[in-house]
């Protein structure tokens, strides 16, 4: 490089401007021109780094996600089956037995329907969703629709002869307000709630009330279980980040294991444990601390599901805690007393708050999990430690309400989403770390 | 470490040993004594024992026999927070949770002082490390040397009698360890306090201390302070450890008061000052600073020994010329000559001829 | 590899292919039921006879039949069914069908006769053939009791399930409201033949739960079939109900102590359906025709007690095959033991299930 041509020193790039007053690079192009085209391939580059666990997140998570929120709101049975009933419903007033007009719709439906091939007839789907709403609904429309070609006008009383339902106006409400591609009914269900003869939303006999106290209970024992995997973890893991790495190791196997044992062992292993003929109220009846009349209940309830959740989820908060207080130096501790705390100031006011950031995610951890939370509350839970995550796995599998169990899981979604961002509010969570 | 104890003694160490496992010493009866207001270095290779020893002063490592005092009152069942020392630690050990002015704050709210009382105190100390402006700021925000003034201030705020600091100057660069070097010495001056200094870093230990205490294996081999450390090595490893040195392996051939002849193992017979030699025959390791050594005649004085050197190569580093030699056998003899006019810049190969004095040539052990 | 050697390699192959079609393909069958001794009992008595006689069909058990109807309803929607066959309950049968998932059957054709030429439909037990459904065996919930819970006499009925006074101890009952709600009104006075009628009327269903609450204090919920009998055996209950078919391999088989009380047993069928879109239809249906003969379903018999669907084939019911004892008394419809069953309906709980669950689900909750 020849020192004279001064443009291309190092001091003088940049001090080239166009007309605009922009700053030049010493071949004359803009230089925030050349700064975005430098940029632009390290952001390609970026970009195909992420773009596989983009897309596994999208087909696998996202998608499945969206689809189960589609699905508490999809509602698809009643104008699928019944359109010629939903025109002629149109018309009525809402408050009797709709005439005969609307009879004749519905047997037309019900007779088109015959007709179709039997992966695509209608009436299956709409009776069982009806059956949602009221109950009998079901064998009112399979067995009607099953001898409809059968029926003669006037279709009103034939209608009325064959199941009693049809002469409820309760069912013709329900198929009026359902008749629409979109349904709110699920949510209402979720939080106990009913429409009334009017179509406003009430609140449910209370001897049908489960999901607003079952998510209640369900925060509420999951609060429990994070305080205690934090009273129990809290100790160990401090324990664990002052012993040498390979001793820590031993013991980090031994906090780990519950995650390598099969659930039936685990279960099997609190049941023998814990049952009343178990180990522990035996030995409790054998020191004399209880007679043998006053067994301990500790499984088959509340107190069951706490204490396998808790050995189950106490990894998922040591280890945050551990890898936190693993990189919190003794020379703090030593410096506090040095500068004339006691023990337990030392502690509190300077390890303690140290390891907030480990507390934090481990808190999120165990309470986002044990909110979720199924297997184990249906297997020691009994009658009263079960959780939310119980009615929705008995809407997927055995009653198949599906658009219910989409709604309750949508609800818990968005508790975590809320729970979350008010964490982020309080804590912030560029203080979390996940270990 | 007879000269130790007639000192008078605020921080003692009387026949202190420590062990770990039980069965090897990592301190081996140490006696050590500390005047008041006096500033020390335990000064040593890493695993001597010296940080050990600051532990057990501070409090975080108990002694396995012996007994520490301070101010004349034993102190091995008193805890940390109940001896009243101020420490200063490798890293800092500033509380990340805490801005400048609570970290400061803490030790006096500790103590239970009121907060008008605090915010006095701690402004003196921040003044006094010039970093005023800092008392709201994380300690995180704050540059290496900010951090070690902000760690110095803490120590002091609380006004002890005693501060320790261990290896307080080891993450700095080569610059601000020079700077905050003598503002620590000026401050532990101006305060009056005494200072236990930790360093494996002997210019450190040369530049700020008054006594040097240099530890090897579990011992103290020399204590002493710097000058003397430096031109008098007790033995061996002080003479290696302290300043660059070099050396000439022989035989004691005869003794004379204070002087004495060596037999190199090259044959070579040279006149040197026996040190911790004491008898005819006895194997000996010759110590001389590279810069007694000379090569120019009209500088060399009068009853100067001389011997024939061979150069091997030349280093010119400014101030100074580095000429490495091959003497008696020793190809790494370095002679160190200051840049002046009349100097002479050797050639490798010459054959030249250089010389010291006797009392610049130390007899020491051999081991 | 040339192109003229890759050329032969692949015409190879494709005549191999060409060869093995020629003769039967092998087909993989997955057949999903309910695992444990009841799978077991299938593969000894339908499976490796029938793989035995057709070497080119493979049988694989899948033990999915708890979740089947979520299965079938995922699998469909999929447009991506893998089971050739399920076992399941006769109303989840009814649904399935109802919403086209699976195939129906014509019994006479697709059925193999009794031995005497009885067509199907006639030789079936009255009422348990589905549109879609094809009856394998009875079974029927019962209640087991721990003979040491009581000194004295022993309970020998439901109400004395119900009778915390002389009876007490917990009692272990499965968590859904089906047979503890026809229980609580048996147990109430009901007779068996108006249960449902009572139970289809609020003022039932309200009766049912006051019942239910008098022993609810005592009350261990199960949910797998297999907790009821570990309950009994851990000495944690006193009572227990369960499938009769796996009391009977506890107590028999794996030597459990218990007692059976028939009394008010709760009797269902469980059988087969096809799912529709499976890959293997015509396999599936010559299996099925072997399965579900005369002689099969009395095999069956040998392995579990529960009872075949077919009349012809009670007569042929003998003893079990690894114990040796007879199995005739311990069929839920042995005459001893069907003094007083409760015939499960499942257009019933087709159509109050839905509600019925809630309300229970908000009882346990209470």
């Amino acid at each position: 490089m020849a020192p004279s041509d001064a443009s291309d020193t190092p001091t003088a790039i940049g001090n080239e401007t166009d007309s605009k007053g922009r700053l030049l690079t010493s071949d004359g192009r803009p230089l925030r021109a050349a700064l975005q085209r430098a940029n632009r391939r390290r952001k390609l580059t970026a970009l195909g780094l992420v773009a596989p666990l983009l897309a596994f997140i999208l087909i696998f998570f996202a998608y499945p996600i969206v689809q189960m929120m589609w699905r508490s709101v999809d509602n698809p049975a009643v104008v699928e089956a019944l359109p010629r009933t939903l025109a002629a419903l149109e018309e009525w007033d809402g408050n009797d037995l709709p005439g005969e007009e609307v009879y004749r719709a519905l047997y037309e439906d019900m007779l088109a329907d015959e007709e179709l091939p039997r992966a695509e007839q209608k009436m299956g789907p709409l009776a069982v969703r009806l059956n949602y709403e009221i109950s009998a609904a079901r064998s009112a429309i399979v067995r009607t629709a099953r001898n409809v070609d059968e029926m003669e006008a006037p279709y009103k009383e034939a209608f009325l002869d064959a199941h009693r339902l049809w002469n409820d106006p309760t069912i013709w409400r329900i198929i009026e307000r359902e008749g629409r591609p979109l349904t709110a009914s699920y949510y209402v269900a979720a939080v106990d709630r009913e429409y009334n003869a009017e179509g406003e939303i009430v609140q449910a006999p209370e001897n049908r009330q489960i999901y607003v106290a079952l998510f209640g209970r369900t925060f509420m024992m999951s609060v429990v279980i994070t305080f205690m995997t934090f009273a129990l973890g809290f100790p160990i893991a401090y324990y664990l980040s002052t012993l040498p790495m390979s001793k820590a190791n031993l013991l980090m196997i031994a906090v780990l294991l519950p995650f390598w044992t099969s659930l039936l062992v685990r279960t099997s292993a609190w049941i023998v444990l814990l049952q009343g003929q178990g180990v522990i109220n035996d030995m409790l009846v054998a020191l004399g601390v209880i007679d043998d009349e006053n067994r301990l209940t500790m499984i088959y309830n509340q107190t069951g599901t706490i204490i396998a959740m808790t050995h189950i989820l106490l990894p998922f908060m040591v280890l945050p805690l551990y890898s936190v207080m693993k990189t919190i130096p003794p020379s703090y501790t030593r410096a506090a007393k040095s500068l004339g705390a006691t023990p337990w100031t030392a502690f509190r006011r300077v390890y303690f708050p140290q390891t907030l950031p480990g507390i934090a995610a481990g808190g999120v951890l165990v309470f986002i999990i044990s909110i979720g939370y199924y297997i184990t509350p249906a297997l020691v839970g009994g009658q009263d430690g079960r959780m939310i995550s119980n009615e929705i796995a008995r809407h997927i599998q055995s009653s198949l309400n599906w658009g219910l169990a989409a709604a309750l899981g949508t609800m818990l979604l968005v508790s975590v989403l809320i729970l979350y961002w008010l964490f982020n509010k309080l804590v912030g969570t560029d203080s979390l770390k996940f270990g | 470490m007879s000269a130790s104890d007639k000192r008078d003694g605020f921080v003692v160490f009387d026949k202190v040993q420590k062990s770990y496992d039980g069965e090897t010493l990592v301190v081996k009866d140490l006696n050590l004594s500390v005047a008041k207001g006096e500033f020390l270095t335990m000064l040593g290779p890493s695993g001597s024992g010296k940080t050990t020893c600051l532990m057990m002063l501070a409090g975080f490592e108990t002694a396995t026999n012996g007994e520490i005092l301070l101010d004349g009152k034993p102190i091995n069942s008193v805890p940390p927070h109940k001896r009243g020392i101020g420490m200063v630690f490798q890293n800092y050990a500033l509380f990340p949770h805490m801005s400048v002015g609570e970290n400061l704050s803490f030790p006096l709210e500790v103590r239970g002082m009121a907060k008008s009382d605090r915010e006095v105190k701690i402004k003196r100390a921040l003044d006094m490390v010039q970093m005023g402006n800092f008392i709201n700021r994380r300690p995180a925000q704050l540059s290496g040397g900010q951090q070690q003034r902000i760690a110095l201030a803490r120590a002091l705020v609380f006004e002890p009698e005693l501060v320790l600091m261990d290896e307080p100057l080891g993450a700095l660069d080569k610059q601000l360890r020079e700077h905050m070097q003598f503002e620590i010495t000026r401050l532990a001056h101006e305060l009056g306090i005494t200072t236990v200094y930790v360093t494996h870093d002997q210019t450190e230990a040369l530049t700020m201390s008054d006594n040097v205490a240099v530890f090897d294996d579990g011992r103290i081999q020399q204590l002493d302070p710097p000058d003397k450390l430096y031109e008098e090595p007790r033995n061996s490893f002080v003479a290696q450890f302290i300043g660059e040195n070099n050396t000439l392996d022989g035989v004691v051939k005869e003794i004379t008061g204070d002087e004495c002849v060596v037999q190199l193992d090259s044959g070579d017979l040279i006149d040197a000052q026996p040190v911790n030699v004491s008898k005819v025959g006895e194997r000996t390791r010759v110590s001389i600073r590279p810069e007694r050594v000379e090569a120019n005649k009209e500088r060399l004085k009068e009853g100067a020994h001389t011997i024939k050197a061979q150069v091997l190569e030349f280093i010119y580093m400014g101030d100074v010329f580095r000429t490495r030699l091959k003497v008696a056998g020793n190809e790494n003899f370095i002679m160190k000559t200051r840049n002046a006019p009349d100097q002479v810049r050797h050639k490798p190969g010459d054959m030249i001829e250089i010389g010291w004095l006797p009392k610049d040539c130390r007899a020491l052990d051999h081991d | 590899m040339t192109k003229k050697l890759k050329l032969i390699a692949l015409s190879s192959a494709a005549s191999m292919i060409a060869l093995s079609a020629a003769a039967q393909d092998p087909v993989s069958l997955t057949v999903v039921s309910w695992g444990g001794a009841y799978t077991e009992s299938q593969q000894r008595a339908y499976h490796e006879p029938y793989m035995a006689a057709n070497p080119h069909v493979t049988i694989i058990n899948d033990d999915g039949s708890a979740n089947a109807l979520a299965g079938l309803r995922a699998q469909s929607q999929a447009g991506n069914v893998t089971w050739d066959l399920v076992d399941m309950l006769p109303s989840d049968a009814q649904l399935a069908c109802d919403e086209g998932i699976i195939l129906e059957i014509d019994h006479d054709a697709m059925l193999a006769p009794a031995p005497d030429g009885t067509p199907a439909s006639e030789d079936f037990l009255p009422g348990s053939l589905g549109d879609c459904f094809i009856p394998q065996i009875v079974y029927s919930t019962i209640l087991a009791v721990r003979p040491g819970a009581f000194e004295g006499e022993q309970p020998d009925s439901i109400a004395d399930l119900f009778d915390l006074e002389n009876f007490p101890g917990k009692r272990a009952l499965q968590d859904r409201p089906g047979t503890n709600l026809e229980w609580a009104l048996y147990a109430d006075g009901v007779a068996p033949e108006d249960i449902y009628d009572v139970l289809a009327t609020p003022e039932g269903v309200d009766r049912a739960f006051a019942k239910l609450d008098t022993i609810k204090d005592e009350i261990i919920f199960w949910t797998e079939g297999a907790q009821a009998p570990q309950l009994l055996a851990d000495g944690e209950v006193a009572f227990a109900t369960g499938y009769n078919g796996r009391m009977f391999n506890a107590i028999e088989v794996e030597g459990m102590d218990a007692a059976i009380v028939w009394d008010g047993q709760i009797v269902e069928w469980d059988g087969w359906v096809v799912p529709a879109g499976g890959p293997n239809v015509d396999a599936v249906m010559d299996y099925l025709r072997f399965a579900t003969d005369t002689q099969r379903l009395a095999d069956q018999a040998k392995f579990i007690s529960y009872g075949p669907a077919r009349a012809s084939s009670a007569a042929l019911v003998g003893q079990h095959a690894d114990l040796g004892i007879d199995m005739a008394p311990h069929m839920p419809t042995a005459p001893a033991n069907y003094y007083s069953p409760i015939v499960l309906d499942n257009d019933f709980w087709a159509d109050y299930g839905d509600e019925l669950r809630e309300r229970f689900a908000n009882w346990m909750l209470q």
